[in-house]
């Protein structure tokens, strides 16, 4: 036990749980402005799936990672768009659009890798991101290493949760969003073009969400595969309900996501503890279901969430 | 000025509901057909791999049947929740969980043959039934969001499922971790004069007129829709939203139990992780494309079931990658959910009376 111990407080083990979280901290970021505007994004995990293709693809070709970044985090965009005409313009049932984002991202994704690389027995990989350190701060003991030298996308992913923070509560954009997703009839009242909102709120839903997966191809491994995301998506919505919609508290869940995920990498290279890997790959979701029953009774959603805004009709 | 503006319906003509389903295809074919064309093969010649092989010779025929057995459940199972306003999407887990407990059932050598179908079929609907109860209970009791639990609990059971094939109910005599077949006389009769349709069919076929039964005739199908459709005025009638909630969970995860027992019993004879491919979501856009109606289930089963069994064949003729099927079923569920506003507004063209429209 003592091993173990040791081996968790481990330098090597917080720098991993930043690298875990990041992808996270995106997707639910992005889930985060959306809900708050008052649309939910089901779409996630097929977003992510396919920025994270379309970001390998744009790597792959361009030779250059942060055009790989731009492609994943355009794909997101698109589809969020897509998310607005279905839910926004249409007013259609913000569960079923969101499922058929996800379907229709996820057959997009597979087709199009399909279509542009054949069946290699070798997956195609490129050169992935490296970690940047920061100078001076990367050489801070323990704290350097751990957060100051880490892949650049993942100090984006902290800066964007300020960033979501300080605009969300403090510009009358951010308060706009908020007065959208909690009393629509009263945004316009008071002049606020309620579409128009919940648009932009859902285009930077799916550039952040396009990030995350672009994350997993390019940074974090160096293919596409298939099962890249592998649920995340979906954990990102527990994590913004988890967080409680606001933007430091899901990064606080992502955060604790990716510590669980970390113990599991480290107790399965370990091998002091002979359990299954499956059961430490399902603990985050058991845990996450766990977290969101002790948390849902007091959670208070955006009030308009789920209730599509038609102006004419009162 | 001639302005097109939508207004409100009161009532949805009968054709209306017939015709709105096929012209959703329609539209998601048309839409996928650029697709097709990006693939550099006839838009024709695809879609008529596609969609006429399926039914061609028999045994693709017969195929086809064994594909829409499980998709019929999942399709009802999708139905059912979805009309009293349970967003289950975990008609995948609960799949897999008929699947092992039949498969369970099915190994063990103290059942007598004559019980021993009976006893599948039972188990994997109870064991549906209970993965369903899980998410439904955590909505009634603490307001868990039903959709991320049902979709949560899709990724546990596959992990647990995939612990167990590696380790204690791994089939020793296979390199490829698959649990123990079943017993040789646990696999479902085929029906005479068929090569591979089995019980499992049959109980898919039977499924769908007592759905449509409980649906439409019965207190409980009555109490599902007025929790789906407002459960405030249900309440004041006195139904209990926590008990229909759960008691349609029950039946939904049962019937997508249903599922993984047929696939157990009559076509895989065991389990494995790759047992279903997405049975579970498809039965969402099945059930979406019958507008949650049981007998609508059946036809729109048939035609994903047909696209699922053509898919490998058109993409070994024409070169287009098999999951054409998979953006066929997504752009087909976003086309049907557009169209079903045809069934709550018409376009009408206001030419001298702008104003008429709006308050129509």
């Amino acid at each position: 036990m003592h091993d173990l111990l040791a081996q968790l407080l481990q330098v090597g083990f917080f720098a991993a749980l930043i690298r875990i979280a990041t992808p996270l901290i995106f997707a639910t970021l992005g889930e985060l402005l959306a809900e708050r505007s008052g649309v939910l994004n089901l779409g996630v995990e097929g977003i992510m799936l396919f920025s994270a293709m379309t970001g390998f693809t744009a790597t792959y070709y361009s030779g250059s990672l942060w055009t790989g970044v731009a492609a994943a985090a355009a794909t997101g965009a698109i589809m969020g768009l897509l998310m607005g005409l279905l839910t926004v313009t249409l007013g259609l049932s913000q569960h079923v659009s969101g499922l058929g984002v996800t379907m229709l991202c996820s057959g997009f994704a597979f087709f199009f890798y399909r279509l542009i690389f054949g069946e290699p027995s070798q997956p195609p990989s490129i050169q992935p991101f490296r970690a940047l350190p920061i100078p001076g701060l990367s050489d801070i003991p323990f704290i350097g290493p751990v957060l100051f030298n880490q892949f650049a996308l993942s100090y984006l992913a902290f800066a964007a949760v300020l960033l979501a923070a300080l605009v969300l509560a403090h510009t009358p954009w951010g308060l706009s969003l908020r007065t959208v997703g909690e009393n629509p009839r009263a945004a316009d009242a008071a002049g606020v073009n309620v579409a128009a909102i919940r648009y932009q709120a859902l285009l930077l839903s799916g550039a952040l969400m396009g990030i995350g997966g672009a994350y997993l191809s390019i940074a974090q491994y160096n293919a596409f595969t298939f099962g890249v995301i592998s649920g995340r998506g979906w954990v990102a919505i527990a994590l913004v309900v988890f967080g409680q919609w606001q933007p430091w508290r899901s990064a606080l869940g992502a955060l604790l996501f990716a510590f669980i995920d970390a113990l599991q990498l480290r107790l399965q290279a370990s091998g002091l503890i002979h359990v299954p890997y499956q059961v430490f790959l399902m603990l985050p979701f058991v845990l996450t279901i766990v977290a969101m029953a002790l948390v849902s009774r007091n959670a208070r959603a955006p009030a308009a969430l789920l209730i599509p805004f038609r102006r004419e009709e009162r | 000025m001639i302005h097109l503006r939508l207004e409100r319906r009161s009532a949805t003509p009968a054709w209306l509901n017939l015709l709105l389903p096929l012209l959703a295809l329609a539209a998601a074919l048309i839409l996928c057909s650029g697709l097709v064309a990006l693939a550099g093969a006839d838009v024709l010649d695809a879609y008529a791999q596609l969609f006429l092989t399926p039914f061609s010779t028999g045994f693709d025929l017969e195929q086809t049947a064994i594909k829409a057995a499980p998709l019929v459940l999942t399709g009802l199972a999708v139905a059912i929740a979805f009309r009293a306003r349970f967003w289950n999407i975990g008609g995948e887990g609960q799949l897999y969980a008929g699947a092992v407990a039949a498969a369970f059932l099915g190994t063990q050598l103290w059942l007598p043959i004559g019980l021993i179908w009976p006893a599948m079929i039972l188990a994997g609907a109870l064991a549906g039934a209970v993965w369903a109860l899980l998410p439904a209970y955590l909505r009634t009791r603490f307001k868990v969001d039903d959709v991320v639990t049902t979709l949560l609990l899709n990724f546990i059971l596959l992990y647990g499922i995939s612990a167990l094939l590696d380790g204690p109910w791994k089939n020793p005599r296979s390199a490829y971790p698959t649990s123990p077949p079943i017993r040789a006389d646990a696999e479902f009769p085929i029906l005479p004069g068929t090569e591979q349709l089995h019980l499992g069919v049959v109980v898919a076929l039977l499924a769908v007129p007592i759905l449509w039964f409980i649906l439409n005739r019965t207190t409980f199908g009555f109490a599902v829709k007025a929790v789906g459709e407002n459960a405030r005025a249900a309440a004041y009638a006195g139904i209990s939203t926590a008990r229909t909630i759960l008691a349609t969970a029950a039946l939904s995860g049962a019937l997508a139990g249903l599922a993984g027992a047929g696939e157990v019993g009559g076509v895989h004879y065991q389990v494995m992780a790759d047992l279903s491919p997405g049975y579970g979501y498809t039965g969402i856009v099945i059930a979406m494309l019958a507008r949650l109606n049981p007998l609508g289930v059946l036809p729109a089963a048939i035609f994903y079931a047909a696209m699922i069994t053509g898919a490998e064949g058109m993409s070994r003729a024409t070169g287009v990658p098999v999951f054409l099927a998979d953006v066929i079923q997504g752009v087909s569920l976003l086309t049907m959910l557009a169209a079903l506003l045809f069934t709550q507004y018409r376009l009408r063209i206001a030419g001298s009376h702008p104003g008429m429209a709006r308050h129509a």
